[in-house]
């Protein structure tokens, strides 16, 4: 394959990271510790603690799980059923997602902006809500009844790409948008036709960003629990929905253990596929800044004129349709048309205490907690793993550290949320009994933000051409000082990115969040889970207006953190 | 070497960035959770006069309620919830060592035996008479430490204006379901991942016994059962009458169910329970074993059998009081009575076959 002629060539100079100096390499250390710290405290342990009970009977070892577990017919069919449903939605995600990200992030055109907080939407949706969304449009009777994808496989592998199509466009979209077009130019004016352009030099360069996207997606979609059980039910039962049932139904450990292991086979595998693909295609890039790339669509070019249909039908069919019909809904009362179910979401309900009101203000603390922690967490891992240190064990650690960091999205909510009840009474020793206190759950929504802030910032930083800080360093720059304008400054642009990432993600509440002792203040999602629990056309009513309510708070919020990357605002940004 | 961009860092910008970056973070920690508002959190039962309350999502109580109690007790009440009924008890069997809390509430008659048989919960001196009521529902061979608070009946439901509208008369019994007239009209939630569900199956294990049930499920199945994931799923989304236009006349609900659906200037409700074909849900509350606060716990399991909680709890909860000495709101005396002979299987029965039972059940319904 040619290599396109502005972009760089491999590094063949080694960057002198980590080194220079004691202060340097503490820092190093710091910023390699306190993620470790993080994630073992955070993580491991409580998930050790909780599979190492399934492996421990009377005191002793015993894997006789394994057997069992593995004797039963339903356990092979569990697992293929996981890997086909996972690569389906991923493919789709991609296949859909990667013109998408072109449109949103590479062309410029009115509504642009609101488009893309739009696509973030479902991504935060509870299960519930979709289950609503979704299947009141599939049932006998409903407006796509006709098709006969109530309760099928193809409506969850449809649901997994409505969930996950926002983590391709952004991810993907977030590289794009920072290519040099000039590469792109070159290559067009040397006689190459659009789609051969974008085979050869646009694709390729974007080829990091594809391989994250689809280890995140992988994640989600092999992990996904309630989606697969409110559209397909348990005939499609997957790894995660059946470790569910042996924790939470039945209290197998032992089962649920040796599942977890399986689990945790799949996802380190997938993860590095994914891994060998992004290092075959990653490379220092010439970066620019958005605004310097975007133009406007022209539907006379086959390129935009594809990306334009297959977004239209996309965003059109599979995101909007579902939404519509939500806030359709959500404005049907009994006395007819109108806002009667929003007004009700000032009122504090009966049942619950707060108003949903009360309870936004809540998710967007909890929120915004997590989110520090994500971007802290998540900043100095795409840090660290954005080093390419000269030794092979190094290197390896490097990209160990990748990989672990990546697992909590592919370890089952359950497993963590019991491991946290059996581990988080006296953390590390310390005597604070965390599993009743508010700071857990923005530590649980934090733990799953940190993968999606990695794979934000990390295909950014990467891309830095090591020659830069190299050249920083020769003219007299200090380590800190190399760190802060060449990386620091890099990673930046793409912090508004992750910090919608990690707020959508806090916000639709991923992970663990829904097994812990939640302390009595309810989050949005909890109380729309309430509202459902209870009969009546006001509470069924209350809970689409407090979905749709969730819906905007996101897509209002992704919005803001778009702001932030914009030039005139916060600099750099 | 080329810049990375050309729009990059003279000195200036960057102090801007910087500058723009701190007042962010300034801002996120002003609207924080954790050094924001919310009190820290620092729950050492007993030490403090705090009791902790565990219990499940649909714990509730109208405003003022626990505030009284704190009032009248000098104690503080820390409420600490969980999603899934089902897994309370689970959670409970795996943190016996360190309990979450001191008194748990909203264990169901089915998960009943394993908090017995764990030894999760310790017998409470109890002095609120309704305590004698709630001994009417005691668990057999249970010396006292899980109390009934409430009670409740989980009962098929239908869509009376729908049968009406369709000039077919609504099935009354179990049976009547296998018939082909009803073929395509019943939705039922999944028994495995929703307690409703669960005692549903227990209904029909009662009522077709240890033999019977199975083939009673096939029929169904054959009949063009349908099966959702939650109580949510199918009363919302199946559910004639639910509100959201489903297209299924009959669902599994509960008997508390059909006076949310008087309509707007109506005066009876579109929907009947059938009362022919309900289990009896009862709802237990223990002091917690390792307890930091046992007497605190004793006093709010008083509190929740007091008069004041019972007549609070159908507006609430959705359930009906164990207290004789209350009433029941006009609606649900009118619309919503309980069976007068619901079927049972004993919770030692429950308890020893459960997952057994719910194995057969996805291989005959799920396959």
């Amino acid at each position: 394959m040619p290599t396109a002629p502005a972009l760089a060539p491999a590094p063949q100079v080694r960057p002198r990271t980590p080194g220079g100096g004691r202060g340097a390499r503490a820092g190093w250390t710091v910023a390699v510790a306190v993620p470790l710290a993080f994630l073992a405290v955070f993580f491991v342990g409580p998930v050790a603690e909780i599979v190492g009970r399934g492996f421990v009977a009377d005191g002793r070892l015993d894997l006789g799980g394994f057997g069992d577990v593995f004797s039963r017919p339903r356990t092979w069919r569990v697992v293929g059923q996981t890997l086909a449903q996972a690569t389906l939605g991923t493919v789709g995600a991609v296949l859909l997602g990667v013109p998408g990200a072109y449109l949103l992030y590479r062309c410029r055109f009115r509504g642009r902006d609101a488009l893309r907080a739009f696509v973030t939407v479902p991504f935060v949706l509870p299960t519930v809500v979709v289950g609503v969304a979704f299947r009141s449009l599939l049932v006998d009777g409903g407006l796509l009844g006709g098709l006969g994808l109530d309760g099928t496989f193809t409506a969850i592998v449809l649901a997994l790409v409505f969930f996950n199509y926002a983590i391709v466009v952004r991810t993907v979209g977030g590289m794009w948008e920072r290519l040099d077009p000039r590469t792109e130019q070159a290559a067009r004016a040397l006689g190459a036709s659009p789609w051969r352009v974008l085979r050869t030099v646009t694709l390729p360069a974007l080829g990091p960003a594809v391989a994250s996207a689809a280890s995140l997606v992988f994640l989600f979609c092999a992990t996904a629990f309630g989606t697969v059980l409110v559209l397909g039910g348990r005939r499609y039962g997957t790894v995660e929905t059946e470790i569910w049932i042996q924790t939470t139904q039945f209290l197998d450990l032992r089962a649920a253990a040796v599942l977890s292991v399986v689990q945790l086979v799949v996802v380190v595998a997938a993860l590095s596929v994914a891994g060998r693909a992004r290092a075959r295609t990653e490379r220092a890039l010439t970066l620019g800044g958005p605004a310097a790339t975007a133009r406007p669509v022209r539907l006379r070019e086959p390129v935009d004129a594809v990306a334009v249909v297959v977004t239209a039908l996309t965003v059109g069919g599979l995101l909007a349709l579902p939404l519509v019909n939500l806030v359709v809904r959500s404005m049907r009362t009994p006395r007819g048309w109108g806002l009667d179910n929003y007004a009700a979401l000032a009122v504090p309900q009966d049942t619950l205490a707060v108003s949903a009101w009360q309870a936004a203000g809540t998710s967007v603390r909890t929120a915004v907690d997590a989110t520090v922690i994500a971007l802290v967490v998540g900043g100095l891992v795409a840090l660290v793993v954005s080093r390419r240190p000269r030794g092979a064990p190094a290197r390896r650690a490097v990209a160990g550290l990748d990989t672990l960091f990546m697992l909590p999205l592919g370890v089952s909510a359950v497993t963590v949320g019991f491991g946290f009840l059996v581990s988080m009474d006296a953390p590390l020793g310390i005597p604070v009994d965390l599993r009743t206190s508010p700071v857990l759950v923005a530590v649980a929504q934090a733990v799953v933000a940190v993968p999606l802030v990695v794979r934000t910032v990390l295909p950014v930083l990467r891309a830095v051409d090591p020659r830069q800080r190299e050249v920083a360093a020769t003219l007299g720059a200090a380590p800190g000082r190399v760190l802060r304008t060449v990386d620091l400054a890099v990673a930046l642009r793409a912090v508004g990115l992750a910090l919608g990432f990690a707020f959508a993600a806090s916000l639709g509440e991923f992970g663990a969040t829904s097994f812990l002792a939640r302390p009595q203040d309810p989050t949005l999602p909890v109380v729309i889970f309430r509202l459902l629990g209870r009969p009546g056309a006001e509470n069924y009513g209350a809970a689409l207006a407090a979905s749709v309510l969730l819906a905007a708070l996101t897509a209002g919020i992704v919005a803001v953190c778009e702001r932030l990357r914009r030039p005139g605002i916060g600099g750099a940004w | 070497m080329a810049t990375p961009s050309p729009r990059r860092t003279p000195r200036a910008r960057r102090v801007t960035t910087g500058a723009a970056a701190s007042v962010a973070l300034a801002a996120l920690t002003a609207c924080s959770a954790v050094g924001g508002a919310t009190p820290a959190d620092d729950t050492t039962s007993g030490a403090t006069g705090t009791v902790t309350l565990v219990t499940h999502e649909s714990f509730a109580l109208s405003e003022g309620l626990l505030e009284q109690f704190e009032d009248e007790t000098g104690l503080r009440v820390e409420v600490v919830q969980q999603a899934d009924a089902g897994a309370l008890v689970n959670q409970l069997v795996l943190t016996q060592d360190a309990p979450l809390g001191d008194l748990v509430y909203g264990i169901d008659n089915a998960f009943a035996s394993r908090a017995l048989d764990e030894g999760v919960v310790v017998p409470a001196e109890l002095t609120a008479p309704a305590a004698s009521d709630a001994a009417a529902y005691a668990v057999p061979g249970d010396d006292g430490a899980l109390t009934a608070v409430d009670v409740g009946d989980v009962c098929l439901n239908v869509d009376t204006a729908w049968f009406a509208a369709q000039g077919v008369p609504e099935p009354t019994t179990l049976e009547s379901l296998l018939d082909p007239a009803y073929r395509d009209l019943l939705v039922v939630p999944d028994p495995v991942t929703s307690s409703p569900g669960l005692a549903f199956l227990l209904a029909t294990v009662g009522a077709f016994g240890e033999d019977g049930w199975v083939d009673y499920w096939a029929g169904l199945r054959d009949n063009g059962l349908q099966v959702a994931d939650g109580w949510s799923e199918a009363y919302y989304t199946d559910f004639t009458a639910g509100g959201g236009d489903g297209p299924r006349p009959v669902v599994l609900s509960y008997a508390s169910s059909p006076p949310f659906t008087v309509p707007e200037g109506g005066d009876a409700p579109t929907t009947r329970a059938l009362l022919d074909t309900c289990f009896r849900q009862v709802e237990y509350a223990g002091v917690l074993a390792g307890a930091a606060n046992p007497e605190g716990a004793a006093l709010l399991l008083d509190f929740l059998l007091s008069d004041d909680v019972q007549a609070d709890i159908p507006a609430s909860m959705y359930m009906y009081p164990v207290s004789t000495a209350v009433e029941l709101p006009q609606d649900w005396a009118t619309w919503a009575p309980l069976a007068d002979e619901p079927f049972e299987v004993a919770p030692a029965d429950i308890a020893e076959h459960r997952e057994a039972w719910l194995t057969t059940w996805s291989d005959t319904v799920i396959g």
